[in-house]
Order: structure tokens, then sequence, then C-alpha cells
């Protein structure tokens, strides 16, 4: 078992985003415990662990919702700690919110309207056109309200929306939570599509094999402290880490 | 509500004023002005309240200064209206910017408070400021362009004005400012982890909607001929709020059904009795109670059954 530790990291190679020992508190209980992680561009890392870890916080602290109170945290070497998430997702981060938190009276096409920013550098800019192409169940519903979509509908038009924000990496918390082991089929599907097409994904989710398919690296919380970390063959194998920390 | 009942009732309502000035009755002339203008006010406010979801109680503070500055301009300046009216919007608009930025910080209740606090202000310096604003009097006398004298014309130029602002503010409800306003009522942090700046966002639907309020002040002001105090007092504001939420809030046509019949019925009721208050009182009660949604709840419904059949 490899534990986290910020030597690992020393040097002076940059990675697209990189976390350095953040503690987040709610109110008066810390819920992050000196928290430490790194992507590089066209990686997917897969933040694993039973519920009420820390992941979602993780990700929510990444995204400048929920602000660290110490720690640090990078994006391409650059300082955005505390930055404001409007800024982080103008610089390139998308964030994909559990539960499928959509504008349920804005419909699919204006969901995606709202969510528009403007194209990158070096990325193949998206359009409603690509995005229907993705999710073409999204295209035969683009009038219709997005609170009247089912789950996995709802589930793909969060993945779409933040896509129109161009983003360079993807912040997806639990994606195959709550819908029907098809759709999470269909997800996971769209998810490779995604990384094949160059995006960098961090992945929260609590299904192992939908994590271990998908994932080149994983990191495993626990109770807000980081207390495993390897590629996703290593995890695999290391039935000691998943018996202790990952099954019910 | 769907845009094409809406747009329908629109169309109906447009080509109805169109018809009313060749009925012969400058009564039902006069009360048509009145309710057009109202209905403008009542709408403005609405991109608040409906679309962006901040509840203002000091709207009435821009109705003022619109009211006022328009009267100042025409009158003590002796500007063209065409100028005169433009420089008293832009005037509003830019009180909104400064107000704004300090009110859009705070949420729902504070908020509230913090925007009446603010028209209490504007209401105060409108009493004390009398070389300019004739203090408790009022600003009476207003000299009007010789095209809008006559009752006729003035309808004419009040049905274009309010028209066109009126299609401006359906614009820009179906633009993607509009979608952004109602993504931020909806969930602040998540319109703003999508990019969106919120509280820039509703600053920008702070100064708008001050905007359209100060048109509807200065047709107000031109239409009584003078402008008074009472036009910013916190009252004013609480009838602009009433209205909105009589029609209901999440269409763009609701706050156009409750300010003309909050003020039909009150012009109705004030011949009658002196109660126009309790009146009001049951009114909003019966609203809450049975119609939370507002009067649009009714046509909603009626609209459904017709589909149906």
């Amino acid at each position: 078992m490899t534990m986290c530790s910020a030597s690992t990291w020393e040097g002076n190679e940059m990675s697209l985003l990189q976390v350095e020992a953040i503690n987040v508190c709610y109110g008066l209980s810390k819920v992050l415990h000196d928290v430490s992680l790194k992507i590089e561009t066209g990686e997917l890392v897969a933040l694993v662990g039973r519920n009420g870890v820390g992941k979602s916080t993780t990700m929510r602290a990444i995204m400048g919702i929920t602000p660290p109170a110490s720690g640090k945290i990078l994006w391409k070497g650059q300082p955005i700690t505390r930055r404001p998430s409007h800024l982080n997702a103008r610089a390139g981060l998308g964030y994909v919110p559990e539960e499928r938190r959509i504008f349920g009276s804005l419909t699919v096409w204006e969901n995606l309207d709202v969510a528009r920013l403007p194209p990158r550098e070096g990325l193949e800019p998206w359009t409603e056109d690509r995005v229907f192409a993705l999710f073409p169940d999204l295209e035969r519903f683009r009038n219709r309200p997005g609170g009247l979509l089912s789950g996995g509908q709802q589930q793909m038009l969060t993945i779409a929306r933040t896509l129109m924000g161009n983003p360079e990496l993807i912040l997806l918390d639990e994606p195959s939570e709550g819908v029907a082991p098809l759709i999470v089929a269909q997800i996971g599907e769209k998810i490779r599509e995604l990384r094949d097409a160059g995006v960098s994904i961090i992945m929260a989710e609590q299904n192992l094999d939908f994590v271990l398919n998908l994932s080149d690296r994983c990191y495993v919380l626990e109770k807000g402290v980081v207390v495993y970390h390897g590629t996703a063959a290593e995890l695999r194998d290391n039935k000691d880490v998943q018996n202790r920390y990952l099954h019910i | 509500m769907t845009s094409r009942p809406q747009l329908i009732f629109l169309a109906c309502l447009f080509l109805a004023l169109l018809a009313v000035p060749f009925l012969g009755s400058r009564y039902l002339t006069e009360l048509a002005v009145q309710v057009m203008i109202f209905s403008l006010l009542a709408l403005s406010l609405n991109i608040l309240v409906g679309h962006i979801g901040l509840v203002s109680f000091g709207h009435a503070a821009f109705f003022a200064i619109g009211g006022y500055a328009t009267a100042f301009f025409l009158t003590r300046w002796q500007l063209p209206l065409a100028a005169a009216m433009p420089m008293a919007v832009l005037l509003a608009a830019a009180f909104a910017l400064v107000i704004g930025v300090l009110c859009v910080r705070l949420k729902a209740i504070y908020f509230a408070m913090l925007t009446l606090a603010f028209s209490m202000l504007v209401w105060g310096i409108i009493i004390k400021w009398k070389p300019v604003t004739g203090g408790d009097d009022g600003f009476v006398g207003i000299t009007l362009p010789g095209m809008l004298a006559s009752p006729q014309s003035f309808y004419w130029f009040v049905l274009a004005v309010v028209g066109a602002s009126t299609a401006l503010m359906w614009l820009l409800s179906k633009s993607t400012m509009g979608q952004i306003f109602v993504a931020i009522r909806e969930n602040e942090t998540r319109a703003s982890f999508l990019g969106v700046n919120v509280r820039q966002m509703q600053l920008i639907g702070f100064v708008l909607a001050a905007l359209f309020a100060a048109i509807a002040g200065s047709l107000m002001a031109m239409y009584l001929r003078g402008m008074y105090p009472q036009s910013a007092f916190w009252t004013q504001s609480g009838h602009i709020v009433i209205s909105v939420l009589l029609g209901g809030v999440h269409s763009f046509v609701g706050p156009i059904l409750g300010a003309s019949l909050l003020y039909l019925l009150e012009v109705t009721i004030h011949q009658y009795t002196q109660y126009w208050p309790l009146v009001m009182g049951l009114i909003l009660l019966l609203v809450v109670l049975v119609l939370p949604e507002g009067l649009i709840e009714l046509f909603r419904k009626l609209y459904a059954r017709l589909g149906r059949k």
C-alpha cells in the first residue's frame, strides 16, 4: 500500500491540476484532512470510497464552491485556491455535480445555452451539434423542460451542459449514482469517448467495477484522508484495500 | 408558461389597445394610459422578482427618479422630449448601478430591506430638496411638447413606448441572458460553477429593471403633468410587488394581469368606499390561498382546457 505524500511529486514537472494537503471544514467539523492528489493531461483519475468520505467535498474544494481552509490547489502550476467558481469554470475546469442538478424550468437547449463559454485553444470546440452527436437522446428532447427528463437523461444533460463550457478537465461527481444499470453502462461508454477526445477527467465514484473499467489511476478516500493511491490495475489486485475501504 | 399562448395574449392585448381611442370615451382612454404605465412598472420589477429571483421593496425609487428627472429636464432646462426622457432614464440607471452594487451582495430579506432603505432615502431627498423637486407639494406644471398635448396623441405615444418596452423585455426574457437569469433564480451555485458571474448578472438585471421602471415614471410624470413624492414612498413599492404577485411571477404576462386588475379594482372600489386597502387585503388573501401562482394560473387552466378539446 502506497501512502500519499507530497514528496513523491517534488521536482519541477507541472501537472494539469495539483492538490496539495488541503483541509476543508463545514462549520466546526473538519471533513478533509491534508488531501493531496494530482492529474496529468489526458488522464482519467478516480476518487473512490464509501458514502461520505469526502469525495464530493474534494471536488467542491477544487471548483471553489467549498474553499479549503488550508492547503494549495494549482491549475497548470498557478494557484487557484479559493478562487470563485465562475473564474475556475472560465479557466477550463468543468464540474458535473452529483444527483443530476440541472435547471428544471429551462429546456434542454436552454440548459446548454446557459453554460456556453468561449472555445479553448488546442481543443475542438463543443457546439450543440457535437454535444447532441454524443448524446442523441438529448437532441430528441431539446425543447423539453429539464425537469421532465428521466434520471439517466438528466445525468447526460449535466455532463452535456458542462461540455458547453469547453473544459480541459472535468470533475465528474458520482456519474453512476441512482441511474439504471443499463444507463450506467451507457454513461461509462460516454465517459470513455470523452477521454478518447482528449478531455482529462477526475471522477468520484462508489461503484468499484465502473471505476476499475474506466480509470487510469485511483485514490481511495476514507474519513477525509487519502489512504491509498495506485493504478487501476494495482487496485484491482489489492483485495486488502478493497475489503478494508471499499466493500460495504 | 410556454411562449405561444403568452404571445397570443400580448398580440390580442395590443390590438385591443389600438382600438381604445376610437371608442370615443376620454375616461377610458385615460384609464388605459394609467393601466399601461402600471403594467410596464410591474413588468420591470418582474425582471428581478420573476426572472432573477430577487424581491426588491424599493423599486418605486427608480419610477420616481425617472419621473422627477423627466419633469426637471423638460421644464427647468427646457430640453426637447427626445433628450429629456433618455437622460432621465439613464440617470435612473446610473442610480441603480450604484445602489445595485451595494444591494446584490445580500440575499433574500436583506436585499429587500436594503432596497427599501435606499428607496426611502430617495424619498427623503425628494421631500427635502425643494428647489429641484418641489418638496412636499410635488413638481407641478410640466410643459409637454405641443405634439403630445392632446389626450389622443399622448395615448399613442404611451402605447408606442410601453409596447416597445414590453417587446424588448420579452426578447430579453427569451435571450441567453434571460435564461441565465432563470438559472440564477433556480440555483446560484449551479450557475456559478458553469462560469456565470452571479453578482454581475444580478447587477445587470437590477439596472435593466430600474431602466424600465424609469420609463414608466417618465410617462407618469408627463401624464400627470407633475410628479409627487408618494411615487417614491414604500407603499408605491409595495403596490408594485403586489401587482407582480397577484398576476404571477413565473410567466411574462402575469404582471400585466396583476397590475391591470389591481388598478382597475382600486379605481372602481374607490367610487364606493374609502376602505380600498381592506378590499386589497382580502384580494391578496384570496390569491395567496386559492391561486398561489397568481392570476396567470386561471389562464393556464383555461388554455389547457381549450387545448384538450
